[in-house]
């Protein structure tokens, strides 16, 4: 009979699949997981709704919890639980490590965009000097911005 | 058909014909970042098309390709604004800004609805659609910033505005008006508005297009 511990371990070996080096579970988009009898349930919380990753996350965590000798039931919950917020702090790191400036905590009341226009720490130098090139990206969680210190471009997680 | 359906099948709709509408504008826009934002909120609204679609699906025992793809073009209750072709640039800007707009208001009264789902999918949808207004808003300010820019931006906006009230329901315009008046910093003229259930000629265009490939291969096309 599988836990729910070794369904949580199976799950967090899973990469996402458009930014390999963080984890299905580093991402927070697992909410839950629960036995019942023989079958696994897993509720799961897309990140944005035009992501064309989440069929196959959907897929990898069925198939993860097979290998574990179990079936899954991957239920797609609809709401606002999940935000960038949810992005573990190891996560967030390895972000970080990989050139990606990781999304800002969420802050009450509406996102402006003078929030986006301060200075992001660029992942490759450190500096602060960095400016908005375009809220919108190559996928639909990224921004690019670029460093005037080491006068390179780069990507952030945005916040929602 | 029950009203939530019908609700949830006009957002859907409002959201398909619009992704479409600004997908358009990939590979052609005139600043390659405006390329790239173009793409990227046509990429969130039809994600967002196709998680209503599938609300209304599981309702109606069919599935979010099929109310996507096989309904007739007079099926449709998306508003005529999104039917409209890829107009030119203020034009564009201009209904970008409008349904923004327009579109923040109808998920500020949908995120209190009684209906845990629909106002779970609402909160959701707004998350996203937070970053299409700061653009559009961005937009709209760097064009009311320069004499021929205000020009083309005002006229455009007269020109749209019965189609943006036709977005909302009637006790909703008032505050599309509202706040559109105050960004442009002007009074918008009393029309009437265009609203949803006429069918522009421009939706039938579309629909053949966007529906080609579903019908060249009925049983599901593989690649």
């Amino acid at each position: 009979m599988v836990t729910v511990e070794q369904v949580w371990a199976a799950l967090e070996e899973i990469p996402d699949p458009e930014i390999p080096v963080i984890s299905l579970v580093d991402l927070g988009v697992v909410k839950r997981v629960e036995i019942e009898g023989a079958s696994v349930r897993i509720d799961f919380t897309p990140t944005f709704m035009g992501c064309p990753a989440l069929d196959t996350m959907q897929r990898a965590m069925v198939d993860k919890v097979e290998e574990l000798g179990a079936e899954a039931e991957v239920r797609v919950v609809l709401d606002d639980s999940w935000s960038t917020d949810k992005i573990t702090a190891a996560g967030k790191e390895k972000l970080r490590a990989a050139g990606f400036a990781p999304p800002a905590p969420r802050t009450a009341g509406k996102l402006e965009l003078v929030q986006l226009q301060r200075g992001f720490r660029c992942p490759y130098c450190g500096s602060t000097d960095t400016a908005l090139e375009n809220i919108f990206g190559p996928t639909p969680c990224r921004s690019i911005r670029y460093c005037n210190a080491c006068r390179q471009p780069f990507e952030q997680f945005k916040t929602i | 058909m029950s009203d939530r359906t019908d609700l949830l099948l006009s957002i859907a709709d409002d959201e398909l014909f619009l992704g479409w509408r600004n997908s358009e504008w990939t590979g052609i826009a005139p600043f390659l970042e405006e390329d790239v934002a173009f793409s990227s909120i046509a990429q969130n609204e039809i994600g967002h098309a196709r998680a209503l679609y599938e609300l209304a699906a599981r309702e109606l025992g069919t599935t979010a390709d099929e109310l996507a793809f096989d309904r007739r073009p007079d099926e449709y209750r998306c508003a005529p604004l999104v039917q409209l072709r890829r107009l030119e640039w203020a034009r564009t800007i201009a209904r970008h800004w409008l349904y923004e707009t327009a579109d923040e208001i109808r998920l500020e009264a949908l995120k209190e609805s009684d209906d845990p789902e629909i106002a779970g999918i609402a909160a959701k949808i707004d998350r996203e659609e937070a970053y299409h207004r700061m653009h559009a808003r961005m937009w709209v300010d760097r064009l009311l910033s320069a004499e021929d820019g205000r020009a083309r931006l005002n006229d455009a906006v007269d020109e749209l505005w019965p189609y943006a009230l036709g977005v909302l329901d009637a006790e909703l315009r008032p505050e599309l008006r509202r706040r559109a008046e105050e960004q442009l910093g002007r009074s918008l003229p009393d029309v009437e508005p265009i609203s949803r259930g006429v069918h522009e000629a421009e939706l039938a265009e579309l629909w053949d297009e966007m529906t080609m490939v579903r019908r060249s291969a009925p049983a599901g096309a593989q690649w």
